[in-house]
């Protein structure tokens, strides 16, 4: 197998030929012959048994298999023809089985979480993301069950270390590119440094918005169509304000990046490019936000998380209420996967960088509910539109519940602000005379 | 059984067409577009400007034998137009009013975006999946 797959060529296996030999592994374990051609099969996975200890079989075999195809368009993008059509096989969230054995090599520790792991049930604790990426040992917090221990029987374990020397020499290269995204939608280090200089070349301070018709300039250099910078857009600005914030920026550029190495574009937006998540990612890299991995994959897109990230300045696990109520709101069974070790871990220096007070954003939450589903009062209406096409300034925080109407009907008769939430006239005797809406 | 298109002005070209179930799809659109004039007569009996969302909701156009149809316009002109079939009679004017509520507000998301021109056709996906899913809860 070494052989036939080429690593005795090159004298090491560097991510193509430890793919080639896991699947040439696998079809030998089918019956078929160990012939290049084998790999075209369709193949269960390989087994991988001797790896653990004799009676449990840590890796799920689909989880390695998985992985490896979660790893190839990372690695090589190359390889996308027969990795890409596998990578659909088996949809279970890698963690990172990181052996020790491998040393991490100097690159940052952002790629903890197996890639694409959004999306998808976090019940598989016992998986382990092997070869793929050694260079993607994790620190221990992510060990899900048992034994951290390296994870291949001894062999495994010197293609792992020689693979880790190939596997960093190359990422290392790729890290200088700051483009290089190993997990799609996770952003690395350099990726949001470079990031955050480009915001700082558009926008001196970093607390504040790039408006819609700066981004559109910038956005369009990259060459990408038009409908895809779009929907890139329509991804990314989660508040739908018509400006980028720092997060919503970050993941904007990071999702034209991916695009531009070929990556197709999700229908919505990954967990880890959500706002909350990159601003808390930004003071510290999270391993597992077990908070943001309770977001389903269909809710980034969709109004609630919308609701919720309206305050993309406060990373909402920083206040408990809204932890709380955040995760009641998305609790689902994402939880189990995730070791939630660094969400407490978030510092309060988180603060420093918010723009919206905690409590304004816990006054907003409250309110959120109710902000897209009863949408607004004619006036905000009338304000929104008079307020098109031009870009709208940025929308104030949503800081208003019932109670605090007297001085928002102030603001709308003065027209000064598109406010788009959708919060409901307040009783009457407070009201000064508008047309009442019916609801 | 239901459509939604917003059409804009001056020329009134649809912006967005979209239709349960498909069949028939052409005498919707016909019809749809039949009540433009129908929306445009309104909208210019009305002399002041429109700022009353009661104003902007045009009410029942039209009712046909078989259908009816709902506008609604906003203040930069663009125009819903919804066309529902009769015998939905579940369907109650504040379920008319919310879901046209509902479009205005994707709509204003979709022109929030820098990368939309006004009178484009809408190619959002999330403007898709907001008219899906109303038209599921509607049929």
């Amino acid at each position: 197998i070494t052989e036939v797959c080429g690593a005795k060529r090159v004298g090491y296996f560097g991510p193509a030929q430890f793919y080639i030999a896991l699947k040439l592994i696998a079809a030998a374990q089918s019956g078929f012959p160990v012939r290049i051609e084998s790999i075209k099969n369709e193949l269960p996975l390989p087994q991988f048994m001797a790896l653990k200890n004799d009676s449990e079989v840590r890796y799920g075999p689909p989880a390695e298999l998985h992985g490896v195809k979660f790893q190839v368009p990372h690695a090589t993008l190359e390889k996308n023809s027969y990795k890409r059509t596998d990578e659909e096989d088996k949809q279970e969230p890698k963690s990172p089985p990181m052996s020790p054995i491998c040393s991490p090599p100097a690159s940052p520790s952002t790629y903890q979480r197996i890639p694409l792991s959004y999306g998808y049930g976090n019940s598989r604790s016992g998986l382990e993301q092997q070869h793929g990426a050694p260079y993607e040992v994790r620190h221990s917090t992510h060990q899900q069950d048992g034994p951290s221990s390296g994870n291949y029987g001894a062999k495994p374990a010197v293609a792992c270390s020689t693979l880790n020397r190939s596997l960093s020499a190359e990422r290392e290269q790729q890290d200088s590119s700051a483009h290089y995204v190993d997990d799609p939608w996770r952003i690395t280090e350099e990726q949001r440094d470079y990031y955050i200089n480009q915001f700082r070349s558009l926008q001196p301070d970093l607390n504040s918005f790039i408006s819609g018709s700066v981004a559109k300039n910038f956005f369009t250099k990259s060459k990408l169509p038009i409908p895809e910078l779009s929907h890139i857009w329509e991804l990314s600005d989660v508040d739908c304000d018509g400006a980028l914030t720092l997060p919503e920026f970050c993941a904007a550029f990071h999702l034209v990046v991916a695009r531009k190495n070929g990556y197709q574009l999700p229908e919505t937006l990954p967990e880890t490019l959500l706002p909350e998540y990159l601003q808390a990612a930004s003071l510290k890299p999270i391993r597992d936000c077990a908070l943001f991995d309770s977001y389903s994959e269909s809710l980034p897109g969709s109004q609630q998380t919308r609701d919720f990230s309206r305050t993309e300045k406060v990373s909402a696990e920083e206040v408990p209420d809204n932890s709380a109520l955040l995760q009641d709101a998305k609790k689902d069974d994402k939880q189990a996967l995730k070791v939630n070790v660094a969400l407490k871990m978030i510092p309060k220096e988180f603060q420093h960088l918010t723009v919206k007070t905690a409590a304004q954003e816990s006054n907003a939450l409250k309110a959120r509910p109710r902000s897209r589903s009863y949408s607004s009062t004619s006036i905000e209406d009338a304000m929104k539109k008079g307020e098109e096409p031009p870009t709208p300034p940025p929308r104030p925080q949503k800081s208003h519940s019932r109670a605090s109407s007297l001085d928002l009907n102030k603001i709308f008769q003065q027209n000064t602000q598109a406010v788009r939430s959708g919060w409901l006239p307040p009783p009457p005797p407070a009201l000064p005379p508008r047309p009442s809406v019916s609801q | 059984i239901l459509i939604g298109v917003t059409c804009s002005p001056p020329q009134n070209y649809p912006l967005y067409i979209r239709s349960v179930p498909t069949e028939n799809e052409l005498k919707f659109h016909y019809t749809v577009h039949t009540s433009l004039d129908v929306v445009d007569e309104k909208i210019s009996a009305m002399g002041k400007a429109l700022v009353d969302q009661r104003e902007l909701y045009l009410g029942l156009l039209y009712p046909t034998e078989d259908y009816k149809v709902y506008g609604y316009v906003t203040n930069s002109k663009v125009k819903f137009v919804m066309v529902v079939d009769s015998s939905n009679t579940a369907l109650r004017d504040n379920e008319i009013r919310s879901m046209f509520r509902k479009l205005h507000n994707s709509y204003t998301d979709i022109m929030c975006n820098p990368f939309y021109n006004p009178g484009d056709r809408i190619h959002s996906r999330a403007f898709d999946n907001m008219v899906n899913s109303m038209m599921m809860q509607v049929c």
